[in-house]
């Protein structure tokens, strides 16, 4: 396991010179009358991790969902440049290649394991699925896999045949990782990866999540209200509020230096906490 | 007799609907046919029939069968099973066409949950009864939902099913219904045909129309056209095997119904193609159960 | 030796001359005849029109007969009678505000333009068996009918439109002239479905399902704070307009009712609060349908005010795909058909299963 810093490399200069993975620009998103997120811009590049934080209702999840094509942004893009080399529109994209690219390329990592994974069918046939969704026919393979990916995750190679309803919290969050990362995807998105979990079971959670993202070089976009998970995965920070986002930069930056009143209340409440 | 003595006969149409029903069956299986394996919805109508008694099916017959055809209807392999004498008799009465339970001889068969042993030709329509068409049923409850996976070949969790058998049975644990890929492209649900007669549809000669009246689908398997029952390359799909023959006609190679013969238990087993059966006896072959 | 099971036709005859012999019971017992269905069992009558679709008093106490008093069996005969039936016109759209009244409530004013009718109900009736009747007594005297009794409604103005003088309940804009009203029977439903498509299906669903549906809602499960705006029931004109003339001819009445709910609305940001609408309407004398129907059809227009969806009678696919009793008796009933060959397959199956279970260390497949 590597350490926190190292896992942590900040983009270098040459990366930046690479064309940007994914391209977010004015996205918005009204729901009816109420604001969801507004005029969100900025770039992420292969291999990095962007952390969005702010409290529940500030739009970071709205806007997750807007990046990861589950939601049509009122106004603005998304443009992923894809294994292909070639960069597209997200949401000009027919529907059967945006599914495509979220059981290949992308995964997507729920709050609730719950959302996340089969709650009726094994372990084994949860980490299975996107390999057979991307055409793997070979039942040993499918099985091999899925169990090379339980011990990759920690946990025990003899529940490949329990359903996930018996598996702790803790465990059912690790089975959902192993379930989005069996494909090699490229870009993941997390919805509060940690949230719902008691602390003990966090720190593990986060160890494991760091050591993957790094082994995988994977680039991700973490959405959560807890600055230690940024603090500890993302490269860079963006702060939001009331749909807007307030304040971004590298993460240590902002976490030690915070400009905008709101993301000062957020670092000083959580050292007072 | 003519279309017309049948219309004075019973005061209903030939063949029961009317013409503008029919024309408006005709064109979702012609779309079905254009789209092998696709569900085409249908203004399902009611029939003097209940639903989920072969309404789907008889919907077909009614707006293909003509003056001229020979109807052959099962249900179970057999032509005496009641709902099969029922249906038959339906057509007998509404359509005036000649019935008949040979084979070889029927240009349309309508069947429950089989498909005949001996090998369909081109010149024969073979009209399956289908309660539940929607493959991914179980697996998805909403017919919105279900639509658009078949709309995005989204079926890995077709897979996962099978996968999920595999590994709480050792084996795929789908008897009958198993699902199908018809043409490379969409997944289909045979009906609830024994996995020992889905290898009959695979290039089959015959047109295969499937008929889902309550749930207001028609699909369709042109002649001709690849059918693969879902499998993995190292738990490849196999069928039934019996160890005994058929007690009647001695066939080995024919799907078999079992027989409790009395209290302690004491079965034989028999073929479920009563036709078939017959025709071997007829050519003189003898089971050990018979003559004796 | 076994011979394999024949005689199925001869076992369809002897079942078919059981029932038509047990249909008809004993045979010192007058038979009934179909005026008598019509005119005294009339609101089983008003049920298998409503569900059957086909408004017809003489062809539904047949089927009522023929079905010994089952009334989804007769639902389904006139409902199969129907389906052959040629469509020679489509009426103009009825006017219930020109309805000769025979009943009209409202729960919602004490009094109001036309006043309360009670007409023919059992709602304050006090539930004792009346063993007069029994003795082929009259009961209570009948009441020879005032001419006033049956109102023409131009002095009864709707309660929805009352409450829309003054803004409080939401517009319905009518459809255009020339809009196409959805039909379910001549088109497959689609989701998601249009609120006539909707109502077409409700209409003919299952009075017993709509109910049990509509008193979920009432109990938490999808709650949307009806008030029985107004029912009312009586003769409503029909009218074509056939082509060759241009304008319209009546070509006859039929009994009605209908039920308006109006059902709170907290209102948005943007819309000031103010009432919504259910509406449910059936052949014949069939209040508590009416009823069931106005509340399901709210409950199915959850999305639409953007509420969120929840409960089983907001579930717009739950709903109107098991909402039939003609397609969910024969399926149910299809059960009883052989399945002998998918049990062989599925005994064939666990026997292998069993034994490679049994096997120990035997792994090959089948």
């Amino acid at each position: 396991m590597r350490t926190p810093e190292a896992a942590r490399v900040d983009p270098s200069p040459a990366t930046e010179t690479d064309p940007p993975l994914l391209t977010a620009d004015g996205v918005t998103r009204w729901y009816g009358h109420r604001l969801g997120c507004r005029d969100v811009a900025f770039m992420l590049w292969p291999g990095e991790v962007l952390g969005i934080v702010g409290e529940s209702g500030s739009g970071k999840t709205t806007l997750l969902d807007c990046l990861s094509g589950r939601l049509s942004p009122t106004a603005g893009h998304v443009v992923y440049r894809g294994e292909d080399g070639d960069a597209v529109d997200i949401f000009a994209l027919p529907e059967s290649r945006r599914r495509l690219l979220q059981r290949t390329e992308w995964g997507i990592v729920r709050q609730n394991p719950r959302d996340g994974l089969r709650m009726g069918v094994s372990a084994g046939a949860n980490i299975g699925e996107r390999l057979m969704a991307a055409g793997w026919r070979h039942y040993g393979d499918i099985r091999g896999s899925a169990d090379e990916w339980l011990q990759r995750v920690e946990i025990d190679g003899d529940r490949i045949d329990d359903r996930p309803v018996t598996f702790s919290g803790g465990m059912q969050q690790r089975l959902q990782i192993a379930r989005n990362l069996v494909t090699r995807p490229r870009l993941v998105f997390m919805d509060e990866p940690t949230g719902g979990l008691d602390v003990s079971v966090q720190a593990r959670l986060l160890d494991l999540l760091r050591g993957l993202v790094a082994e995988f070089g994977l680039a991700a976009v973490i959405v959560t209200h807890d600055l230690a998970v940024v603090r500890l995965l993302a490269h860079r920070l963006m702060v939001m509020q009331g749909g807007a986002v307030v304040e971004s930069g590298l993460t240590d930056q902002v976490l030690d230096d915070p400009q905008h009143p709101y993301t000062q209340l957020l670092v000083s409440s959580v050292l007072q906490a | 007799m003519s279309e017309a003595a049948a219309v004075q006969s019973t005061g209903y149409n030939f063949a029961y609907l009317d013409e503008q029903t029919k024309r408006m069956i005709r064109r979702a299986i012609l779309k079905a046919i254009a789209v092998p394996g696709y569900q085409v919805p249908f203004a399902s109508r009611e029939m003097p029939l209940p639903f989920g008694w072969g309404t789907g099916g008889i919907q077909v017959t009614a707006a293909i069968i003509g003056a001229d055809d020979r109807l052959k209807v099962i249900d179970q392999g057999a032509d005496d099973t009641t709902n099969a004498v029922s249906i038959r008799r339906f057509f007998a009465r509404t359509a005036g066409v000649a019935t008949t339970t040979r084979t070889t001889d029927a240009t349309l068969i309508q069947t429950r949950h089989r498909v005949p042993e001996t090998p369909l030709g081109p010149h024969q329509i073979l009209v399956y009864q289908v309660p539940i068409p929607e493959p991914l049923r179980w697996l998805e409850a909403r017919e919105a939902e279900t639509r658009r996976m078949h709309g995005l070949a989204d079926y890995g969790v077709m897979h996962v099913k099978l996968y999920e058998d595999i590994a709480q049975h050792g084996r795929i644990a789908t008897g009958y219904d198993y699902p199908v890929q018809v043409g490379q492209r969409y997944i289909m649900a045979p009906s609830p045909i024994p996995k020992f007669d889905n290898p009959k549809m695979d290039r089959c000669p015959a047109l295969q129309l499937f008929g889902a009246g309550r749930e207001k689908r028609i699909y369709a398997v042109p002649p001709h056209t690849p059918v693969k029952s879902l499998d993995f390359e190292d738990h490849p799909f196999s069928v039934e095997t019996w160890s005994k023959r058929c007690s009647l006609c001695g066939a080995g190679d024919s799907y078999l119904d079992e027989v409790i013969m009395d209290d302690t238990g004491r079965r034989m087993f028999v073929c479920s193609d009563t036709d078939y059966c017959a025709e071997r006896r007829a050519a003189g072959h003898r089971g050990e159960g018979d003559g004796a | 030796m076994y011979v394999a099971v024949k005689g199925g036709e001869r076992a369809i005859d002897n079942a078919h001359r059981l029932l038509a012999e047990a249909r008809r019971g004993d045979s010192q017992t007058p038979e009934l005849s179909l005026a008598q269905i019509d005119q005294q069992l009339a609101l089983a009558v008003d049920r298998v029109m409503t569900e059957g679709s086909v408004y017809d008093r003489e062809l539904a106490a047949l089927a009522i007969k023929q079905a010994r008093g089952d009334l989804i069996e007769a639902i389904f005969l006139l409902r199969a009678y129907r389906t052959t039936l040629p469509r020679l016109a489509v009426s103009s759209p009825i006017d219930t505000g020109r309805m000769t009244v025979r009943r009209r409530i409202s729960a919602t004013f004490k009094d109001l333009p036309g006043g309360q009718v009670l007409g023919p109900t059992f709602d304050y009736t006090h539930r004792l068996l009346d063993f007069a009747l029994a003795a082929g007594g009259g009961g209570t005297e009948p009441v020879a009918t005032q001419p006033g009794d049956a109102a023409p409604a131009e002095g009864m103005p709707k309660v929805a439109s009352l409450l829309d003088a003054e803004g409080l309940i939401e517009q319905e804009a009518p459809d255009a002239e020339d809009a196409s009203v959805g039909d379910l029977t001549r088109e497959p439903l689609e989701f998601p479905a249009d609120r006539d498509l909707r109502l077409q299906n409700l209409a003919r669903g299952d009075e017993g399902f709509l109910l049990a549906l509509a008193y979920s809602t009432q109990r938490g499960f999808g709650r949307n704070h009806p008030f029985a705006g107004e029912i009312r029931m009586g003769e409503v004109e029909i009218e074509i307009v056939p082509p060759e003339l241009g304008f319209p001819v009546v070509i006859g009445e039929v009994t009605l009712t209908e039920c308006e709910m109006v059902n709170q609305f907290k209102g948005s940001k943007t819309e000031p609060p103010q009432f919504t609408r259910g509406y449910g309407l059936a052949c014949g004398e069939a209040e508590r349908k009416a009823m069931a129907m106005a509340l399901v059809d709210r409950s199915l227009r959850a999305e639409e005010l953007g509420e969120e969806a929840t409960a089983p009678a907001q579930d717009e696919e739950f709903v109107l795909m098991h909402s039939d009793n003609v397609e969910a008796s024969g399926f149910l009933q299809h059960l009883k058909l052989p399945h002998y060959v998918d049990f062989q397959a599925e005994l064939v199956m666990v026997r292998q299963m069993r034994a490679q279970a049994g096997a120990a260390g035997d792994t090959t497949d089948e």
